[in-house]
């Protein structure tokens, strides 16, 4: 099934330059620059939000505006970067052709549809074809989800973050902020407040989600942030595979991304997210680009399972540790991660392992890539609390250095109060050797076919974890992030 | 085919470290020449200078193939001539399978020749027929590039690639050595399965047992960097019978 839209979603990646580097001539609403708590309340009265959901908003405002006078930003990660005056942000930008909800496809501004087109997202009947549903998020602002209707017969609900709150407020009201509270960190806090728009699943018990659900993302305004918030809930014994995809047109100046990502697994379930990450990386010179801090967390209730596969080639900073909460007896969590970092890219990430429940287990495989002036740090931390009788962990963590300037690093934190557990943590760090250039060579393959093959090959363990067609769009994201720093 | 003249070399990083010495050498369309030498005296850089190893620099002297000067042509473009080179010590390359390689390889080939690429699936014919024939195991093979093969199983793949992949010259860089008898029979049987008018190999070896095998036409002394006798294949059996010793002076 997930081989059917492989090929308009792979065409065309063999630009050389930031192929998503176009911004769209959509009119624009924009809130004022800057944060407040007229903001705050612009935001949610602009989408009608219920008074329950204003005030968790305004508590998460308050709170954040404590740690920011504080200067509490997170400061322990192995990136730098000149301080964000989150003053000089615009919070909400929206279409003006969404002011109102869009009927139906024609309804949605056409240089939209375009943009997404370039994106390589069909937004067309064809899709039902390839088993995707699509929600699309353009700035802040979900424009059309597709097949809802055809998942609504099965009873799973697939729509902005929006709809959600207006359809479905017992299940939002349960669910938002139970994973990762709005105190979570600085950046979960200015996400609770501000978020604009998002994407919500919900799959109801004993179903298999039929299709692929995908979100894209993409950032337009110039100096705006994105905000947006993603909340999947799988009940009882179903399962769902769910991508996320992420772009940003080229800009001179730095955008910050601070998106949060919950997923409530119940007894017995099943979620993969698999995110392709592809944020404007700054100019070869290190100037703009995304700035990526994002919260992302799952927790899997009895013999739940999560799987959290990502490729990050994109952000100028990637500060992203995708964690599980192991609560419930036999439950399962897995970290699959290829990280790249070239020309002046940073990126520090990870994941959290939290074992709670007996026999619980998680598996982390970490692959990180440096190359020009590129930093990579692995940061993990797996913890075994006292009741996690018989946890067992396998972590892998492995660098690929490609020239002299770039820089990995492996930061490792285990915590276990559980003498039954079980760990094992390997790392390694390599090159890519003169003997393996030479011996692809001299089969005839250029030095960029090369090295791509020895990369792709290294990372393989994590590509594979990725549905098909994002994975060969992984494979092509490696190829294009590193050229001009092979060869 | 391939014409040698007057070859000097020296390793990249050391100038001072000079390893061929004036070799001249010339093979002529479907022709078998053997290089037999005693350890050091420059064999297996001989075979990867011709290659283009970028770990060695010509310091004099010319390589031509087809007429064609190739001193400084990039390893992946001699290999587009019709150049192979089949590894003393193939390296592991993790992840990527030997399917998807020799694909990317034959594809690179017809991409340099102009000409289409063949498809997935008659790719897939040749290459399971090829696999049974150099007695490769079906499962290793769907593994990592060379990862976990024994030695006599990296150089069987050696032999799968030129088989694959029919160059015109084919360099056997010590293919030989650390092989038990019934590997040394596939590599032999591969080797004389792909001699044809046009297609000449260059056999770089220890020892004198690959010659029961492969019946070459020519053989080389390579003592100091210099080939100091040339015969005919009864020269291999001389050299079995009484070493290298009075070669060197």
């Amino acid at each position: 099934m997930n081989q059917k839209n492989t090929i308009s979603r792979t065409t065309d990646l063999s630009n050389k330059d930031y192929k998503w580097g176009f911004s769209t001539n959509v009119d624009t609403e924009l809130a004022p620059k800057g944060l407040n708590e007229d903001i705050v309340r612009l935001i949610s009265s602009k989408k009608n939000e219920p008074k329950w959901l204003l005030d968790w908003r305004l508590k998460a405002y308050n709170y954040w505006t404590d740690l920011e006078s504080k200067k509490e930003e997170p400061k322990w990660s192995m990136i730098n970067y000149p301080g964000i005056d989150f003053q000089d942000i615009y919070y909400y930008a929206a279409p003006v052709s969404s002011e109102k909800s869009p009927e139906s496809l024609d309804d949605v501004d056409p240089e939209m549809l375009e943009a997404f087109d370039k994106l390589g997202i069909p937004l067309h009947e064809r899709e039902k074809l390839a088993g995707v549903a699509v929600d699309a998020v353009f700035d802040s602002v979900s424009v059309a989800t597709t097949f809802a209707d055809k998942l609504a017969e099965l009873g799973i609900i697939f729509c902005s973050f929006t709809e959600a709150v207006k359809n479905h407020p017992d299940l939002i009201k349960k669910y938002l902020g139970s994973v990762v509270p709005y105190t979570d960190n600085f950046y979960s806090a200015l996400n609770s407040a501000v978020f604009s728009d998002g994407s919500f699943a919900y799959i109801p018990p004993g179903v298999k989600c039929p299709m692929e659900l995908m979100t894209y993302f993409r950032i337009n305004t110039e100096g705006s942030g994105q905000f947006e918030r993603t909340l999947i809930v799988a009940d009882k014994d179903s399962y769902v595979s769910y991508l996320e995809g992420c772009t940003a047109p080229m800009r001179k100046s730095s955008q910050l991304h601070a998106a949060v990502v919950e997923l409530v697994a119940l007894e017995d379930s099943e979620i993969k997210y698999s995110t392709i990450q592809n944020w404007f990386p700054g100019t070869k010179d290190g100037e703009g680009g995304v700035y990526n801090f994002v919260t992302k967390r799952g927790r899997a209730e009895k013999s739940a399972k999560i799987s959290w596969t990502q490729v990050e080639t994109g952000s100028a900073i990637t500060w992203k540790y995708p964690s599980v909460i192991l609560k419930g007896d036999n439950s399962v969590g897995e970290f699959f991660s290829v990280a790249l970092a070239n020309n002046y890219q940073q990126a520090d990430t990870g994941t959290k392992m939290i074992h709670i429940g007996k026999n619980t287990k998680s598996t982390i495989v970490s692959k990180g890539i440096s190359a020009g002036k590129g930093n990579n740090t692995y940061r993990g931390s797996v913890q075994i609390l006292p009741k996690a009788e018989n946890a067992t962990n396998h972590t892998q963590c492995d660098s690929l250095l490609i020239g002299d300037k770039c820089g990995a690093h492996t930061v490792p934190y285990i915590e276990v109060k559980n003498p039954t557990a079980k760990l094992e943590h390997e790392a390694s760090t390599s090159k890519v050797s003169d003997d393996q250039l030479f011996y692809l060579m001299s089969r005839g393959l250029s030095e960029e076919e090369a090295h791509h093959m020895i990369i792709t090959g290294w990372s393989r363990d994590v590509i594979k974890e990725l549905p098909f067609e994002f994975a060969v769009e992984a494979s092509q994201l490696l190829k294009v992030s590193l050229e001009g720093a092979v060869g | 085919m391939l014409e040698i003249k007057n070859l000097h070399s020296s390793v990249t990083d050391d100038s001072n470290i000079k390893i061929l010495n004036g070799v001249n050498l010339s093979i002529s369309p479907g022709e078998v020449h053997v290089i037999m030498g005693p350890n050091g005296s420059g064999k297996s850089t001989l075979a990867n200078l011709l290659m283009g190893r970028p770990d060695y620099e010509i310091t004099e002297g010319e390589i031509k193939f087809d007429n064609k000067l190739i001193n400084e042509l990039p390893t992946d473009k001699r290999s587009h001539l019709g150049m192979f080179l089949a590894f003393q010590y193939p390296v592991e390359v993790p992840g990527v399978r030997p399917w998807q390689f020799l694909k990317a390889s034959l594809d690179s080939k017809y991409e340099a020749l102009d000409q289409e690429k063949i498809s997935v699936r008659e790719f897939n014919k040749i290459f399971e027929k090829n696999v049974e024939e150099v007695g490769i195991k079906s499962d290793l093979i769907k593994r990592s590039l060379n990862e976990g093969f024994s030695g006599g199983e990296k150089k069987r793949n050696e032999i799968l690639q030129l088989k694959i992949l029919k160059p015109k010259l084919a360099i056997m860089d010590e293919t030989d050595s650390g092989l038990d008898i019934d590997a040394l029979k596939v590599v032999s049987e591969g080797i004389n399965s792909m001699r044809s008018e046009e297609r000449s190999f260059l056999i770089v070896t220890h020892y004198q047992r690959l010659l029961n095998y492969v019946k070459p036409d020519f053989v080389h002394v390579l003592i100091g960097g210099e080939i100091v006798k040339s015969g005919r294949s009864e020269l291999a059996l001389e050299i079995e019978n009484s070493g290298y010793k009075s070669y060197i002076t």
